[in-house]
Order: structure tokens, then sequence, then C-alpha cells
């Protein structure tokens, strides 16, 4: 699991608690209840899948499995600017790739990795579906479109 | 008068938003509120050229417009009654400004039916659509059809399932319905996987009353009482707009307990997926809403006789349910005029890649390939020469030259080595090497494989290394025989269907264009210069002129050369990032 231990407050387990009583502690609203706490702590540390468990009655196991299986949820906790490089096919074919090398280039980050200040993090999804903009890059709820290996330094700019 | 902008994803992250509410405040400044609506609508399709915004009735047609053009657009056309025509389309071959949409080569060859109310309504209000005959399809089947004459309306009009696999969506709603059980489910497959194909997001935001009543009649036909839309979290817009629907819905009594006054009750929950390609597989989504991994298991039994909690499961695509409203409306006899043989009515396809107007399109099944792509997507960007059309996302296969006058439809395409899919077409020019874009698929189906089956988990990253080798320029002839041959084991063993169709990119490239396979692994060359480690990129001497930009954009000082003389790059150095290429305004770098 996760190698981040973080120490879960009291007023976070009343919240967790919340949310799966919300979905009257259903094993098959899961899904649903882990998007709510992703939502709210941003990622789904072990410490917070333990308390779905003990809600819920899934063993931590199944929910663990659970996480990892789906691209969406996260164990590690995503930038204060979080960026996403669309790699859908019309984005890759008009130059997604070399967008990201620059990125990877310019944060010194891979994919999947935030910054060592908890400014950026890097990750590629498929397709946000504006393929008319291509290629298109996110950060936070900001979309770029038509993005050149050349913006790169001018975008991140904008965050210093 | 009516002023539409559109409201799509791709518009929005270019501020279409401000659009609006700058040309509401410049007519409600004029006083003209009471004869002028500005209504945001769902998706216009052509996003190539958006934000657009449409004026009804004349159709006039501006792209790219700025939140600024607001107040010309209302001063000009609106109260003198002049177009705008720094913001009309221009005809990309004679640069004439094209008055209205009817007269645009992008919507001539269109038929739209599933997207007949995409950017004509407000998603946002129940009543426009009803005032396009909306929820009339449901007051039909529930006061003047029984169940059985529904299924019977929709198998004659012959219609196949959107999803990619194109089961007839009438044989399935039988199916279901012949399950007895206390509770049957319809479910609405909104997990849209396939990278560069958006149509179901854009009817789910442009239309989404149209699925919500498809959904209704399909419960009433198979006698479901449950429904349930299982959409990608990625789309918040769209289930931003299905729950303004629901609740509409709802509270007009066309969803919930005793519609129009009978004993018919149904009534539709979301859930969501969370990222992962295979939910599209219909056994993976169930599991999925029940709260477990994603992972399909085999059929039979299938969801119509055991799906979501081991009831009969109905499960149809976004794209399907948008049109069954209209079926049951002009009937079956009309649909099934439409399109070809086999395959009846209209297809939404998703334009992208190197093409000049990028966009969701609808066209009768039949059109051929060369129709779409030179007519209404105008042709190749930047006058590049056609190399290649990938249909069918990643379960699909990259079709050529010889292809293009293939009436499309279901058949077809199989038989030509690819497959309908969800409908992404992706447009690529000489400049994309074939043997990349198989290795970029493979590399999709390798992240995306839920690893219950051997053969797609072992098989499709094995066929990913090959490729990779042969990229790398360490490919030899065998690898060639292997990747064909270990391509069809997996096809013909692996669990569901992303396992059964992820080497077609692999064999549609192979047979369509093995001689860029031989090109990389016997010379050891990549004809369109994208392989990295099989180019080098030289300077010509005749061409340079000495202008010191390449040298400067250099990431690594690779170039070295004398302001006015010719310029050198050094292979020992050169990391082969394309920047002195791109940068250079006198074509004197080239790739060998």
């Amino acid at each position: 699991m996760s190698n981040i231990k973080i120490e879960i407050r009291q007023e976070d387990v009343s919240k967790i608690k919340e949310i799966c009583a919300s979905y009257n502690r259903d094993p098959q609203e899961l899904i649903n209840i882990l998007h709510a706490c992703q939502e709210h702590f941003g990622y789904l540390p072990a410490e917070v899948q333990e308390v779905i468990s003990a809600e819920t009655g899934i063993p931590v196991a199944k929910i663990y499995g659970v996480v990892t299986f789906y691209s969406f949820f996260s164990m590690t906790p995503k930038g204060k600017h979080p960026i996403s490089i669309c790699m859908g096919t019309a984005c890759y074919v008009r130059g997604a790739e070399r967008v990201l090398e620059e990125f990877k280039k310019e944060l010194k980050l891979q994919v999947g990795q935030t910054t060592p200040d908890g400014k950026f993090s890097l990750s590629s999804l498929r397709c946000v579906g504006a393929c008319g903009l291509a290629p298109v890059v996110l950060i936070g709820d900001k979309t770029y479109g038509r993005v050149a290996p050349d913006d790169v330094k001018k975008i991140l700019k904008e965050y210093e | 008068m009516h002023i539409l902008v559109c409201g799509g994803t791709g518009c929005q992250s270019s501020q279409s938003d401000a659009i609006l509410s700058n040309l509401r405040d410049e007519i409600e400044a004029k006083g003209l509120s009471d004869k002028v609506q500005v209504i945001l609508t769902g998706c216009f399709g052509f996003c190539e050229k958006g934000p657009i915004v449409k004026i009804i009735p004349d159709n006039t047609f501006y792209t790219q417009v700025k939140p600024e053009d607001a107040q010309i657009i209302v001063e000009e056309h609106i109260i003198k009654g002049r177009k705008v025509d720094r913001l009309l389309y221009r005809n990309p071959e004679t640069k004439d400004a094209v008055g209205d949409s009817k007269h645009m080569g992008f919507f001539k060859k269109q038929l739209r039916i599933v997207l007949r109310n995409c950017g004509f309504i407000d998603p946002e209000n129940i009543d426009e659509y009803i005032a396009r005959d909306g929820y009339m399809a449901l007051g039909k089947v529930i006061s003047e059809m029984t169940p059985q004459q529904v299924i019977q309306e929709i198998k004659d009009s012959g219609q196949r399932g959107r999803g990619g696999a194109g089961f007839p969506t009438g044989l399935k709603w039988e199916i279901a319905s012949k399950n007895k059980s206390d509770e049957k489910y319809v479910v609405c497959n909104a997990d849209e996987g396939d990278p560069g194909a958006f149509m179901d997001r854009s009817v789910l935001e442009g239309d989404p009353h149209s699925v919500l009543e498809a959904m209704a009649i399909c419960g009433y036909a198979i006698g479901a009482s449950q429904g349930l839309i299982y959409i990608r979290a990625e789309y918040p817009l769209a289930i931003h707009r299905l729950k303004i629907a629901i609740d509409q819905a709802r509270e007009y009594g066309l969803l919930g307990n005793n519609i129009f006054g009978s004993d018919f009750s149904f009534d539709i929950k979301l859930r969501y997926g969370a990222g992962a390609f295979v939910c599209g597989e219909e056994t993976a989504l169930i599991h999925s809403m029940e709260g477990l991994r994603g992972e399909p298991t085999i059929k039979p039994p299938f969801p119509a006789e055991s799906g979501f909690k081991g009831k009969p499961t109905n499960v149809n695509n976004v794209e399907t349910l948008a049109a069954i409203p209209i079926i049951i409306l002009k009937g079956a006899n009309w649909y099934n005029k439409i399109g070809t043989e086999k395959s009846k009515g209209t297809k939404v396809f998703a334009l992208a890649g190197k093409i000049n107007n990028v966009g969701l399109i609808e066209v009768p099944m039949g059109t051929t390939l060369r129709e779409i792509i030179f007519e209404i997507g105008g042709g190749i960007r930047d006058g590049k020469k056609f190399k290649a059309v990938q249909t069918g996302g990643p379960s699909g296969g990259c079709l050529m030259e010889k292809h293009l006058d293939t009436p499309i439809d279901f058949d077809n395409l199989v038989a030509a080595g690819s497959m309908m899919g969800s409908g992404g077409m992706i447009v690529m020019d000489e400049d994309n090497c074939m043997v990349s874009v198989a290795k970029f698929f493979l590399e999709f189906t390798v992240e995306e494989s839920c690893g219950k089956c051997a053969p797609c988990r072992i098989g499709n990253k094995r066929l990913y290394e090959l490729l990779n080798q042969i990229t790398e320029g360490k490919g030899s002839m065998e690898d060639l025989d292997r990747l064909r041959n270990m391509s069809v084991v997996i096809k013909d063993s692996a669990l569901c269907g992303l396992g059964q169709t992820s080497p077609n990119p692999v064999l549609s490239t192979l047979d369509n264009f093995m001689d860029e396979y031989v090109a990389h692994v016997k010379d050891k060359k990549c004809p369109a210069g994208k392989c990295k480690n099989l180019m080098e990129y030289y300077i010509i001497p005749e061409n340079c002129v000495g202008c010191t930009a390449c040298a400067r954009v250099c990431p690594v000082n690779a170039i070295a050369g004398e302001r006015k003389e010719v310029h050198q790059i050094n292979h020992d150095v050169c990391i082969k990032c394309g920047a002195c290429k791109d940068k250079c305004k006198f074509d004197a770098i080239i790739i060998r």
C-alpha cells in the first residue's frame, strides 16, 4: 500500500462516516462513496480506506483492489495545480507526446508524480472530448487548447 | 429571434460562457430582451472553429467568436440586420464567406437524427425538449401500444446497437422482456471510453431528455421500473445536465410513479464510472455499478438473463437510445429506409486528427469515407497527403486510400479489417508512422487490460514489446510473423470484447502498411520520420541562410555555425527533439 502515513483527524473520520451514511453504508455504493471521499480529501490514502471498510463492512483489501483498479482514484495527493495532458488519439496524432515530454523536462517530473513543493502534479488522461482543440492540456479546471511544445514554459509561468 | 451559443465542452473551454453573458448584457442594454432570446445550447458539432454562435431564423453561423464580439453581433446583426462578415465561416478553397449553415460543406451531407436537438435547444430546459415533440413518444407507447408492439416496432426499424458490436436493439429488448423477474433494470452505457470519440458526451450535454425518454420507453417495453445511467466521472458537464434533466422530468411527472396516469412507473439514477476502459463491456459495467472491480465475466449468462443484482438487465448505448423516441414517433418504416440493407439509420462520427473540420457529424449509413473526410471534413490539414483513417478506437483498424470509397456500415468496416466501434474516426496524414500508431493503441490496451485473462494481460504486453522493438530499429522479419500469429491467438482466446479486438490495430496495419513495417525492420528507417531511434536531422546546405534560429532553439546546443554561414548538427549530441526543424523558416532541416 501507499508508503505515505498520515494522521487522520477526528473530524475527517466523522466526514467519512457521514459520506458512508448518506449512501446507507451500502457496499454496492462503494464507487460513489470513493468519489465523494476523493472529492473531499483530494486523494484516497490507506487510512481513509480503512474507515470506509469499518463503515461498510467491505474488507479493506477489496477496497484497495477497487481503488487501484480505476485510474480516476489516486492514493497520492495531487499538486496544487494538477496538470493533465490529454493522450487521446486525436491529441496524440497532433503531437501531444512532445507536449508531455516538454512538461516532464520543465518540471523534472514523471507522469503520476508531484513536485516536492506540492505545487504541480503531472498526469496523462484519455480524451477530454475537446478534440477540436487538440492537443489539449488541463491545469486545474482551466483548459489550454492547441498547445505546442514551445508554449509550455509560458503556460507554467502563469502559475509562478 | 434567437441567438444560440454553443455550450459543449469544446466551446466552453474557449470561453463560450463569457460570450453568453456578454450577449445577454448587450441585448438587455439595448432593450431587446422581449424580442431576442439568448440561449446556451448543446454542441453544434463544428468544434474546429469554436466557439460557435448561431442566429435563428436566418441560420447565420458565426465561428471563433470572442466575448468582445458580443457588441458588434448585437449592434450590426440584430439591430441593423447586417451580418458580421469577419465572423462568418469561410470556404477553405474560395475564401468566400458563407452566409448560413445550410450552405456549409460541413453540414450539407449530414442527416441529423440522433443529434436532432443538439445545438438547437437549451438542454437545461425541459420545455424546449417538449416543444420539439419531446416525451410524445413515451406518451404514445404508454397510451396506445403494448410492450410487444413497442419491441416489434424497434425490431422492424432494424436499429443495431451503436456501442460497437452492432447487436440488434429490438432483439435485445425482446430477450430481456421474455425473462421473468420481479425486478428488471434498464442501463444506459455512457462510459464512453474510446479516446477520440465524444458523441455520447455531446448527446448527454446537448439533449439529455432524449436519453431519459428512451430509457423509460425501454422500461415499459421490457417491464422494468428502474433505470441506471453509468457515466464517466470525467464528464462533469454531462453529469450536471443529466441531474437537471432528471429533476425536471420528475417534476413534470415524466419519471416517477404512474407516468401519464398509467400504472407504469419508472425512475432513473446515476452511477459514476471511475476511469476504466473495460467498463464499456456490459458485464464489466454491471460489476462496476455493484461497487466491484470492473472485470468482465463469461457470457452466457447474458445481462438480459442475469445482470445487475442478478436480475434481467438491458444495456444500451447513449447513441442507440437517443434515436428511440424518434423511431417510435416517425415509425419503423421511416427509419429502416435510411441506411444500407443491414445497417439502418444514421451514425454519429467524431471526426478528428489531421483534418480541416474536426467535429461531430451524423450521416446515413452507407456514406463513404471519402465523402466524410473530403466533403464534410474538408480534407487534410495544411495540404498534406491522406494516409490512413482509424475507425473503431483501440478495437478498430487503420484503413487506407483504397478503402475510401467503401460505403460505411457495420459489416463493410469489419470486412475491410476495421470496425464501427463507437464512431471515432481519426484521420492521419503522411507524417504519421503507422507502426507507432499501432504501438500507441497497444500501449492503451496494455494499460486498460483488467488482467483477468492471460491472453489479454500477457499477450498484449508482448505485442507492445515487439512493436516497441520495431520502432527502435531492433525488429526482425520473424517479429512480423510473430506479431501476426500472436494477434490471431489473442483474438481467439481472450475473455471479453476488449481482448478479442485489441490486436486489430496491429493486424490492420500489417495488412495495409506492410511496407512501412519492412522499412523499419530491414532498412532501419521510419518513412514518416517519427521514430526517434531511426532518424537523424540534417541541414541542407543550399537552403540554410545562417540565421542561427535553429542553434538558438536547440536545447542541447548540438547545432554549430557562424552567422550567415551554413550550420551543422552534431549527431552525437542531438536528442532528436525536432525543435530546430519547427523553427527553421527556410525548410533547410530534414529528417533522414
